[in-house]
């Protein structure tokens, strides 16, 4: 029935729009980030629509969860109701203009485009180490880009930590939250664990595995399980550098050894892929719990 | 899969559409945090199961089924649970020393 796929698509498209706009204009910031979720979600679903699950995972997991939990832990550090709202200049207004201009550019050819890539992609898919088409663009074809952006999530916490004031006391936590939060941790474990593993020939992958135990974690540190987590404790900070480390480390060991820079040697490029998602996951999960419920306590020289 | 099944598979889902139709409708309407509470978790609860009972008739296989019913499960304890928690943290901000349980922090 193509129909209903219209009207659903339609509705959805229509929903995006009328969400972004009240994230924008909600009247009190509470209203906006709760809007701004909402959005997250329905972006997720438009995602699943298009037919990429993967980008639903992350938008779902990361632009809906974890983004939701820090803009309302921002909120409340910040006050809820001291806020000023900016008044948007012509200058600023151009840009998303400009922006949106070349998006369309970008986009408005799609459908009748054929893009070599794909086929590039799939020519190239069985010396990747990897089956899943994404996957081995992420982590092999183009894994200079995840580096990168496992490093900007690095930089990001960094930043953050020279700015936020610490998380306060958790409050005791009633039984029910804890009842629930000790049977969601598990579940967490168990399906980032998934994610994780079934990166390599299905959608899902370190971003999403990592936002999934980030959660369990946030979790677990509001009902008191775990103790306070700060960049001052050594296994924290290890967990948090693990990734970029790991990274940096096969890259430099492919260069100097192999052929190139991040240019894996055949055969051993699944192992590497896995290892490398594995303390990519550790890292984004303790980065994200980090930048939700972290402690900031200095080191001592 | 059969015919009938599919057929009858409308009578559940319609019914869950209700649900989840008058839930948000009270939520919406309705007065105060714990009747608007009452509203929403029909619609979770009751609403999502009949959906889920409609899409396991006309399900493939039994993998289907099982992760359909997990999923099931998973929202109705993390809806309860929410509502309990909303609902105890409304109490606490209308009467703060009603009761002696260890009760969340003021926001």
């Amino acid at each position: 029935m193509p129909d209903a796929e219209w009207l659903f698509d339609g509705t959805l498209g229509i929903l995006l729009l009328v969400l972004a706009g009240a994230a924008l204009h909600a009247r009190s910031l509470y209203a906006a980030v709760v809007m701004f979720i909402a959005l997250g979600l329905m972006l997720a679903l438009t995602w699943a629509r298009l037919g990429a699950p993967d980008l639903a995972l992350a938008e779902a997991a990361i632009g809906a969860g974890v983004t939701g939990a820090l803009l309302f832990s921002t909120l409340y550090k910040a006050g809820m109701d001291r806020h000023k709202r900016a008044t948007p200049n012509r200058i600023a207004l151009l840009l998303p203009g400009l922006a949106f201009l070349l998006l369309l550019t970008a986009a408005w050819p799609l459908p009748e485009m054929h893009s070599p890539l794909p086929d590039q992609v799939m020519a190239h898919l069985k010396d990747s180490g990897v089956s899943h088409p994404v996957t081995a663009v992420l982590l092999n074809f183009r894994a200079w880009d995840t580096l990168l952006e496992v490093s900007v999530v690095l930089i990001a916490l960094l930043g953050v930590r020279q700015l936020y004031p610490s998380h306060g006391e958790v409050p005791t936590p009633w039984p029910l939250m804890l009842a629930w939060g000790r049977l969601l941790a598990p579940l967490t474990v168990i399906v980032g664990g998934y994610l994780l593993w079934r990166g390599t020939d299905a959608p899902g992958g370190a971003f999403q595995a990592g936002t999934v135990l980030a959660a369990g974690g946030v979790a677990l540190r509001l009902i008191g399980v775990l103790p306070p987590l700060g960049w001052h404790q050594w296994p924290v900070r290890l967990l948090v550098l693990a990734g970029v480390l790991v990274f940096v480390a096969v890259a430099a060991l492919t260069a100097w050894l192999g052929q190139g820079w991040l240019h894996y040697p055949t055969g051993s490029s699944k192992v590497l892929i896995l290892l490398i998602e594995l303390m990519a996951t550790a890292s984004i999960a303790t980065t994200l719990t980090l930048l939700v419920v972290g402690e900031k306590r200095e080191l001592r020289p | 899969m059969t015919d009938w099944l599919a057929l009858l598979s409308w009578v559940p889902l319609l019914a869950g559409a209700f649900f989840f139709l008058a839930g948000t409708v009270g939520l919406l309407r309705f007065p105060d945090i714990y009747s608007r509470l009452h509203a929403i978790t029909k619609a979770d609860t009751l609403g999502l199961g009949l959906v889920t009972l409609g899409l396991i008739m006309r399900a493939e296989n039994w993998q289907a089924v099982a992760v359909m019913v997990l999923i099931w499960l998973l929202m109705m304890g993390s809806g309860a649970t929410t509502c309990q928690l909303l609902a105890r943290y409304q109490q606490d901000l209308e009467a703060p020393d009603a009761d002696k349980e260890p009760v969340h922090a003021r926001r």
